[in-house]
């Protein structure tokens, strides 16, 4: 096999298992346009680290934290609904990398690689990000498991039982934020939701306790790589969406399944 | 036994939207004493529920706990996404540091032991009730404060309830503070009623309470007659309420 096929697949693997437990409390604590968020303002993270030349994967995990930190601080003074707030970062950072980058004319960025993906363009330095920023994200969430799911089931209950309840929900935000940002790579900003959230629905119909579904989501998004790297190779399709495809299918064929809760 | 109280909220006050929610509340909670904080509606008792667990900060006033109290609480609803995969089993475990034949014991005592391996979102009101009841006894609280237990269960239901927070309090001897809006179902069950208007308007035994003139202008007279007609039956017959009593079903029964 080619070696840029084999970086694509560890990449990809890579990135699936770590947005699976991480999808399932997107999934359930209902953020998924929070990730929405955070991925389109990936792009500006993209912008600034050509602007201050710096390395671009660490650029866009810097943006997604502050942006995922200004968001929880915008949340918490209530100044407009949640969902509005949520729609206005979101198009407005996508806008303004959009036109940051347009500023560029000597650099050449290839906008369709950041925004789809470009999966098999992983270079060895990728797939040390990949590993390196998710095995972080891994020990943490072990570490962390029993409080952010007592903070996901209720919040009051969960602070009068001595959860550090704010602190607990600045962490799944920087999870979620160090995700996206390694995430990019494989499916690109427009599509990085995708990928936490479907192979963690499609779990759902399987598991019977949180950490089932965790691990099953991982393992549905690594089979989602295998078959959309494949599909890619043999049909010469864009292989960021073909991974989508081949989630959104799995996702179906669990719904032919009868509903085992 | 150490006779300082579990908790004593002095000169509490709380704004919120420019209204006075909760004015200059006092009051204290001892060890293994049933108390039951009774009011209208939107009359902040959630809100003291509140700022009695430490949820919400008051903007004048103290809440001393005692040292080390230990608290077991138990939500007025607990909504848990259809999303999340929960059964009854695992939220227990949840409890920092139980183990499996503490959670058998808790839900036992509940009697809904049976429920172990259910899915928390198919439980009905009253099991889900039981099961945050059973959940909060895994922590072997000094303190259980229960706000409105006994919402969504139907009346037969409610009593059952109580009766289990009464024997719950002699077993595990853990003081109670509960939030409830009818105070003729918990009156047997309770030593304290504080009746809340965003200021206390009279608080004590139940009896006392219930024949406090500012109860009565709380309530109407209608749900005083209530309460008396209670008390009328757990009390001798002779009672100075008796006449009132005897006449109101009368007047309801014209062919008696």
């Amino acid at each position: 096999m080619a070696d840029f096929l084999v970086r694509a697949l560890l990449g990809g693997l890579g990135v699936a298992a770590i947005a699976g437990p991480l999808g399932a409390f997107v999934v359930w604590r209902r953020m998924a346009y929070f990730g929405d968020t955070l991925a389109h303002s990936a792009l500006l993270g993209i912008a600034i680290g050509i602007l201050f030349d710096i390395n671009l994967n660490l650029a866009v995990v810097i943006c997604c934290v502050v942006l995922a930190l200004l968001l929880v601080s915008m949340q918490r003074r209530r100044i407009i609904a949640t969902d509005t707030l949520l729609g206005i970062m979101a198009h407005s950072a996508l806008s303004l990398g959009l036109v940051a980058i347009s500023f560029f004319p000597n650099v050449r960025v290839d906008l369709m690689s950041y925004l789809f993906g470009d999966l098999l363009a992983i270079s060895r330095e990728d797939l040390w990000w990949i590993y390196g920023g998710g095995l972080v994200v891994m020990l943490v969430l072990i570490k962390t498991w029993d409080w952010l799911l007592a903070f996901t089931i209720n919040e009051d209950l969960a602070r009068v039982e001595g959860v550090p309840v704010n602190f607990v929900h600045l962490l799944l935000m920087l999870l979620v934020a160090t995700v996206i940002a390694i995430a990019m790579k494989i499916v690109g900003v427009l599509l990085i939701t995708s990928l936490l959230i479907i192979p963690a629905a499609t779990a759902r119909r399987v598991s019977n306790t949180p950490e089932r579904m965790a691990a099953t989501a991982s393992l549905l998004g690594m089979v989602s790589v295998c078959l959309g790297l494949l599909a890619s190779y043999q049909w010469d399709t864009p292989a960021g969406p073909s991974v989508v495809v081949a989630a959104a299918l799995l996702f179906s064929i669990s719904h032919l399944l009868p509903n085992r809760q | 036994m150490n006779t300082t109280p579990l908790i004593s909220l002095d000169k509490l006050n709380l704004h919120l939207n420019n209204r006075h929610i909760i004015q200059d509340v006092s009051f204290t909670i001892e060890e293994n004493q049933i108390t039951t904080l009774i009011g209208p509606n939107g009359s902040g008792k959630s809100t003291l529920v509140r700022l009695l667990l430490g949820l919400q900060r008051p903007d004048s006033g103290t809440i001393s706990n005692r040292s080390d109290l230990r608290i077991g609480y138990m939500p007025q609803k607990l909504h848990i996404e259809p999303t999340l995969p929960l059964t009854v089993e695992r939220f227990m475990k949840l409890a920092a540091g139980s183990r499996r034949s503490e959670i058998e014991e808790a839900l036992a005592q509940v009697r809904v032991g049976h429920l172990l391996k259910n899915p928390m979102q198919q439980l009905s009101g009253g099991e889900s009730q039981r099961v945050m009841l059973a959940r909060s006894l895994l922590r072997k609280p000094q303190l259980l404060v229960l706000d409105e237990p006994v919402q969504g269960v139907d009346v037969t239901g409610q009593i059952e309830l109580y009766e289990l927070i009464s024997r719950i309090r002699d077993k595990y001897r853990c003081a109670v503070f509960m939030v409830s809006h009818d105070l003729h179902l918990v009156m047997a069950s309770t030593d304290k009623v504080i009746c809340l208007n965003h200021h206390i308007c009279c608080s004590g035994h139940p009896e006392k309470v219930s024949n406090d003139p500012s109860f009565t202008a709380l309530f109407g007279a209608k749900g005083t007659a209530n309460l008396a007609l209670y008390s009328h039956k757990h009390n001798h017959q002779h009672d100075t309420h008796g006449d009132v009593i005897v006449d109101q079903p009368c007047k309801d029964h014209d062919h008696g």
